[in-house]
């Protein structure tokens, strides 16, 4: 039934009158669709994975020449690209883990009646919406040594959190956690309502305790939430740029991310920054792909 | 009469549409007479489009200015040139772009040009030197130099002129507070002026690494205690950049950094007018092309205190200030290279390097330079025309922009977070430009 109704068309349709057949009609979607992925996606990403075995410069008009390995041999026994490496793992940990934090603990804050609920959660909502750049600039202010509001509040003094070498790594990822936290409540709270409220009920009239109810009945059943919101947040969180860019130009905020859009575009280093973009991408597929086998052992239970 | 009203609107129509093709064809025949020129985004790209309103005004010919932050306008130019794009009939580059852009064929090569013209004779040597020779010594020209420009000081006169102070600063070095006559004491003067408790701080200095604002305040110290970035005709660099001269001078830059005010690691060009207009620091390195807003009271509430000099010299009485500025070339892909030629043409002439520099542009014509109306037009012109005697610049080869990385990623950690010594920054130095130009074939 449902496929016959797919496949056919209602013979008094506008469409049906005009002689369009159903393919046709699939077709006029998809076909863009595809055509748009293979020449904006496939494409470039085929194109570039053949650069990044060439010593290719797009700011010089010479002929390039194929060198096999040796961005791949040069890039990975480059001190300076693993401490870059190192940098993002940092910012990744630091920066996921406290946006699951705030971002679940908020969401069971929320998750009970109160008014003006659905204001509040809009207003917790607000900071995921604003552009990263516009983030950046904001909370350079807030950030500032001589008059931001954070140096005043914590009695810093004038000690830069965004200027010392050590520190402006976390106050990045503090911004990104504001940021992003909020998806992570979102998410949450999906998972947190759909919880059958009988379990809990249950679990009441079994005396249990609120700690055993939270990990015996909230946390298994929101997981595979949660776990999509790590998923989405990781990968966003390990090619971070703007909000990085903005913020700090220290040497121990250059994410992975910047130094790629250096070699490429301030270097015009094109074969070598294919190549990074490579084992970037090769890196990102690894880690999600073990969330995902993980979310499934989840989805299972 | 339906007949009638559907003829009256068959002809609306038509005439509708033929409006439509007029409009469409009178624009594509307006845009063959029009020339788009790119340049950063600053007040003297607006004194530019001003300037080329009399060019539209005395043949038709519509000029646009485009213009894209500082941050962007290197990778925003490079794009367009690298993919051939003709979006841009003229580009004012920056001074080290000139190898990339005589090398791999960006810029149209203006040699005949400039020789027909005589222009060797007409603009300051040095912005010849810097913006429009490639190789050096050479005698082939890539660009028109239009702005000029190199980095200077602004300071608080009100401050160095203040009795008080005065007394003090004797008594502590012995010395008359005033600008400062060498490298040492613009040291200390920034001590004397350092102050946290009253938030007052001694110095602003150049200190984003992102593109060339800290390599400019280091080069720029670095010449002046009789260092150097390497031979560029060589390429040799072990024993040059790493000198004991050279060594001195990063020293010096790094010691001046301790009296600059907090939070102070990515300043450029904005932060430092405001280190002068906010009351921050006694003395600011800037480019000249930024100190118009300095002495404009609606801008800088302190324009009235607000002096300038050159940069001083160093210990053995170098003097040297790092090149800024610009010159304009003509991209090789545009289509309209002949208008483009006739707009140069108009823009070398007396009158108009004349009005561009009534209009707030640096020029570089000798004529208007050296005029005494220009000396004396603004507290600065003097001290301008000082510096741009003693100009000299960073690598203009093609691989210039990795040399920038490269000098960035060594020396900022250690003038800005204290990591390391002089001597290994500079070493670091050498191994990263030695390895680049073994990569590039730079020594056969």
């Amino acid at each position: 039934m449902a496929t016959s109704a797919m496949t056919m068309l209602d013979p008094r349709s506008r469409a049906a009158a005009r002689g369009w057949s159903d393919l046709t009609i699939r077709n006029a979607f998809i076909i863009p669709t595809v055509a748009f992925l293979i020449i904006f996606n496939v494409f470039p990403l085929i194109y570039s994975l053949g650069f990044s075995f060439t010593d290719f410069a797009a700011n010089q008009n010479q002929p390039w020449s194929f060198v096999g390995l040796k961005n791949y041999r040069d890039l990975l026994n480059d001190q300076r690209i693993w401490g870059n490496f190192v940098i993002t793992a940092k910012y990744v940990i630091v920066s996921v883990g406290g946006q699951m934090l705030v971002g679940f603990g908020t969401a069971l804050l929320l998750n009970r009646d109160f008014r003006f609920k659905g204001l509040v959660t809009t207003l917790l909502l607000l900071p995921m919406m604003m552009s990263a750049a516009v983030v950046g600039l904001f909370w350079q202010l807030i950030y500032a040594p001589t008059w931001g509001p954070i140096n005043y509040i914590l009695h810093l003094g004038d000690f830069g959190l965004l200027s010392n070498a050590d520190t402006a790594l976390y106050a990045v990822a503090i911004t990104d956690i504001w940021m992003w936290a909020p998806f992570v409540m979102l998410l949450s709270l999906a998972g947190l309502s759909a919880v059958p409220k009988h379990l809990y009920e249950a679990a009441a009239i079994d005396r249990a305790g609120a700690w055993y109810t939270f990990t015996r009945i909230t946390l298994p059943l929101v997981a595979p939430l949660l776990l999509i919101a790590l998923i989405f947040r990781t990968m966003e969180a390990f090619k971070t740029f703007d909000l990085a860019y903005v913020l700090s130009v220290q040497p121990t905020t250059e994410l992975i991310a910047i130094k790629l859009y250096r070699l490429a575009f301030q270097q015009w280093d094109t074969g070598r920054s294919c190549a990074l973009a490579y084992i970037v991408l090769i890196m990102v597929v690894a880690i999600t792909n073990i969330y995902v086998k993980y979310l499934n052992r989840v989805k299972e239970r | 009469m339906s007949g009638e009203r559907e003829m009256e609107m068959q002809r609306k129509t038509l005439i509708g549409l033929l409006a439509g093709a007029a409009f469409v064809l009178g624009n594509w025949a307006a845009s063959a007479e029009e020339l788009n020129i790119f340049w950063a985004e600053w007040d003297p790209a607006n004194y530019l489009q001003e300037l080329v309103n009399d060019f539209t005004k005395e043949t038709g010919v519509k000029v646009t200015v485009s213009t894209t932050p500082w941050t962007d306008f290197q990778t925003k130019t490079f794009t367009e040139l690298n993919a051939h794009g003709d979006s841009y009939d003229l580009i004012v580059g920056d001074s080290q772009w000139l190898g990339v852009g005589s090398t791999e064929g960006h810029w149209v090569d203006l040699t005949d040009f400039f020789n027909k013209n005589k222009l060797k004779d007409k603009f300051l040597e040095a912005t010849i030197a810097g913006y429009a020779e490639y190789p050096a010594g050479s005698g082939k020209y890539w660009a028109i130099p239009l702005e000029g420009d190199v980095n200077g000081w602004s300071y608080r006169k009100d401050w160095f002129e203040d009795p008080k102070e005065k007394a003090a600063f004797k008594a502590k070095y012995g010395y008359e507070l005033d600008v400062p006559k060498d490298q040492k004491a613009l040291h200390d003067i920034a001590e004397f002026f350092n102050r946290p408790d009253q938030k007052r701080y001694g110095i602003a200095l150049y200190t984003d690494n992102s593109y060339d604002a800290v390599a400019m305040g280091v080069e720029q110290t670095i010449f002046s205690y009789g260092g150097s970035l390497g031979d560029y005709a060589t390429y040799k660099v072990d024993g040059i950049v790493n000198s004991k001269e050279s060594v001195a001078g990063l020293q010096a830059y790094h010691d001046l950094f301790k009296f600059t005010p907090p939070g102070w690691n990515k300043a450029f060009f904005p932060e430092n007018n405001q280190a002068i207009t906010e009351n921050l620091a006694a003395m600011s390195m800037n480019f000249f092309a930024f100190f118009p807003a300095l002495a404009n009271p609606q801008t800088n509430p302190n324009a009235k205190g607000t002096g300038y000099f050159a940069n001083p010299p160093g210990p053995t009485g170098i003097h040297v200030a790092a090149l800024g500025g610009q010159g304009v070339s003509i991209v090789s892909y545009s289509k309209k290279r002949d208008l483009a030629f006739k707009f140069l043409e108009w823009f070398i002439k007396d009158e108009t390097q004349k009005k561009w520099a009534e209009l707030g542009g640096y020029t570089c014509s000798k004529a208007v330079l050296s005029s005494a109306a220009f000396l004396k037009a603004t507290p600065y012109n003097q001290a301008f025309y000082d510096s741009m005697k003693i100009v000299r610049d960073f690598w203009a080869t093609p691989e210039y922009a990795e040399l920038l990385s490269e000098l960035n990623d060594n020396v900022y950690p250690y003038v800005v977070n204290d990591k390391g010594t002089a001597q290994q920054a500079l070493d670091g130095v050498v191994k990263d430009w030695t390895a680049t130009f073994n990569k590039y074939h730079r020594y056969k």
